[in-house]
């Protein structure tokens, strides 16, 4: 992948730096955003994502580094001279226009002629279904419906690259899901760049063609959907993009992106290591649906049966080793299934490639 | 609820509010009650009429005060108008551009009037013009006017651009708007209540004004109230309540359409402020 992306880059972020007084929002943020790629900036509250959408929108001044559009720095030019368009969170809709206008106004402010600005946003609302509602206040119209005019008024004019701050956020779970294909389909049928912002992993994971992890200011990890999932680098991802468990290891030798560790027990094991990783103490994340029961003797790990949650399609069994760590696992639920009593003692095991050596 | 003292319970409470009406209206009521008396006098009624009203329009003082009426709207008009566009830009400066150095005494500056006695600012307004030479008339009042109309007509202004998010026009900017393209198409709009509401109020505080006017107009020009000053000094005539009525009405219907100005639209925000 990292290949093609050097062939025609939308947008590079190249070593951004942004302060506010003595606090860093974005500590050397690099990211390279291929064409025609859904792009997905995923974290937790506070961590820099509307910082960084901001910052390439113009609405901020990066304090250090450059941010190039096609190849050309972008990075001093106002908002209105750069080639982006932005649904904000709030969706920022004209109140005092009603839907056409809103969808009008970018058209006539690029020098379109009344009639042709009309003809452009009849046929952007038409692919968001929403013609009928033309001469509606978007005071008049529903969240989604709302939601949709903000994403016709960026698309009319035909952006380079789209910014979108978690447009779905205030929207209720299914229509969530509905926009989110819908989303997703008009991505790919314009082959607008998408930068999608989103603290939602679920989101992330379902929509994206690559997600870049972003913490505390700083990109953690990027890459596709499942990498981020099934090799995550560092215990944040690890932690961030689903449930995991975090096992203490021993790491006694790296090599080849293998790692040898001693499990809690003493049992050995070898599994894939994160670049980075290296000998001593360590993490070993296991997804709990990839951790299986098994019978004390033949186990990888040994304890006892602390919890058992029952979650309808699903069970979720905490166990507690002997040095107190607990470990969860996930069992599906069905006549076969064999569920443990609260209080048996249980032996836990899992694959080599379902585990993975963290750098912290 | 119970642990907040009622005070409509406190002994006397009733009794005080009474009393405080009475004395902030009684006077004005009396007096609309008798610019309607048919009698020469101003206490003995004498019945209904509407001879004083009559009387204000072609009776014999009725040229004097159509011209000090004419005077008194021009000079509001043109006061309130050149207050509002100063009020609108010094919410603009103050409310859009950022931290700009002495911006709290601009703050300060612009609202200082309102806690200027009126008396010190006519004196000193009087003095002012006297010193760079300025002969007293028309000019000298719409100045003095104008200037302390201005935070009259910035506090309902910036109130209203308060209220306004700036995300509208940071989305107008991004929809390629240059600055004054988003402050003309969007934040102008959106405050347009707030500016209609402080020019209305501008413009009654101007017409109502008597204590700057009476120092700073020249001899032989008079407004509405310099012009009721004058000719109670002569004695009190039935004439004087009407239009004291009349003007009393203009004020209450200013106001009222400007406190309505200042809350159009505010109800049916757009739901902006709803997300978490
Ligand atoms: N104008 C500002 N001045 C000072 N600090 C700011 C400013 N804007 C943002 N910050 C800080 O920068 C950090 C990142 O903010 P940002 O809005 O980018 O977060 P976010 O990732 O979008 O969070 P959320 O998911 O809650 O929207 C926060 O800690 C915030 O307090
Ligand atoms: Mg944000």
């Amino acid at each position: 992948m990292a290949e093609d992306q050097t062939i025609n880059p939308a947008i590079e972020i190249d070593r951004v730096v942004k302060r506010y007084g003595s606090f860093t929002a974005l500590n050397d943020v690099s990211l390279t955003i291929a064409d025609n790629e859904f792009f997905t900036l995923l974290g937790p509250s506070g961590c820099g994502k509307t910082t960084l959408l901001r910052c390439i929108a113009g609405f901020e001044d990066i304090s250090e580094g450059a941010i190039r559009l096609y190849g050309d720095d972008i990075a001093n030019d106002p908002p209105n001279k750069r080639p982006v368009n932005t649904v904000f969170q709030q969706y920022a809709l004209f109140p005092h226009m009603n839907v056409q206008r809103n969808v009008m106004f970018g058209l006539q402010r690029l020098g379109y002629s009344e009639m042709d600005a009309r003809g452009r946003a009849r046929e952007v609302l038409d692919l968001v279904q929403l013609l009928p509602f033309a001469d509606r206040l978007p005071a008049q119209l529903s969240g989604g419906q709302q939601q949709r005019v903000a994403l016709a008024r960026a698309l009319a004019p035909n952006p380079k690259v789209l910014l979108l701050d978690e447009p779905l956020s205030a929207l209720d779970l299914k229509l969530r899901q509905a926009v989110r294909l819908e989303l997703q389909q008009l991505q790919q049928d314009t082959g607008i760049t998408f930068i999608f912002v989103t603290h939602d992993q679920e989101e992330a994971l379902t929509m994206s063609d690559r997600i870049a992890v972003i913490s505390d200011g700083r990109v953690q990890q990027v890459g596709p959907a499942r990498d981020i999932y099934e090799e995550p680098n560092n215990k944040f991802v690890a932690d961030f993009i689903g449930e995991t468990n975090l096992i203490d290891v021993a790491v006694t030798g790296v090599s080849n992106g293998m790692a040898a560790c001693t499990l809690p027990g003493g049992a050995a094991f070898t599994c894939p290591a994160a670049q980075g990783a290296h000998q001593g103490h360590g993490h070993l994340s296991v997804r709990p649906e990839r951790v299986s029961l098994t019978a004390p003797e033949k186990a990888l790990i040994t304890g006892h049966v602390q919890r058992l949650i029952y979650l309808g399609t699903d069970m979720h069994i905490d166990v507690a080793l002997s040095d107190g760590e607990m470990v969860k696992a996930r069992v599906q639920n069905s006549q076969s299934a064999h569920i443990p009593a609260q209080g048996a003692q249980v032996g836990l095991d899992f694959e080599e490639g379902a585990a993975r050596l963290l750098i912290d | 609820m119970a642990a907040k003292p009622d005070l409509k319970r406190f002994p006397g409470f009733f009794a005080l509010t009474l009393l405080c009406l009475f004395l902030l209206y009684a006077p004005l009521v009396i007096v609309m009650i008798y610019s309607f008396n048919d009698s020469q006098s101003i206490t003995i009624w004498g019945g209904t009429s509407l001879r004083w009203y009559g009387d204000v329009f072609w009776g014999p003082e009725a040229d004097k005060f159509k011209q000090a009426a004419i005077n008194s709207l021009a000079i509001a008009t043109a006061a309130a108008i050149a207050a509002t566009t100063i009020a609108t830009m010094s919410a603009t400066a103050m409310l859009r551009a950022g931290h700009f150095r002495g911006k709290g005494a601009s703050f300060a500056l612009i609202n200082l009037p309102l806690m200027v006695p009126e008396i010190v600012t006519a004196v000193a307004t009087l003095i002012f013009f006297s010193a760079i030479g300025f002969t007293t008339g028309y000019a000298t009042i719409l100045i003095a006017h104008i200037v302390f109309c201005i935070p009259f007509a910035y506090l309902p202004i910036a109130a209203r651009m308060e209220g306004v998010e700036e995300v509208y026009e940071q989305a107008a900017q991004d929809l390629y708007a240059t600055r004054w393209e988003a402050f003309r198409l969007i934040l102008l709009p959106l405050m347009a209540p707030g500016i209609l509401s402080g020019f209305l109020l501008a413009f009654i505080i101007s017409l109502d004004d008597f204590i700057i006017t009476n120092f700073v107009k020249g001899a032989g020009i008079e407004t509405l109230p310099t012009a009721i000053f004058g000719a109670v000094k002569q004695g009190i005539k039935p004439n004087i309540m009407a239009i004291s009525t009349l003007l009393l009405g203009v004020s209450i219907l200013f106001v009222t359409l400007s406190y309505f100005a200042g809350r159009i639209g505010q109800k049916t925000k757009t739901p902006t402020g709803e997300t978490t």
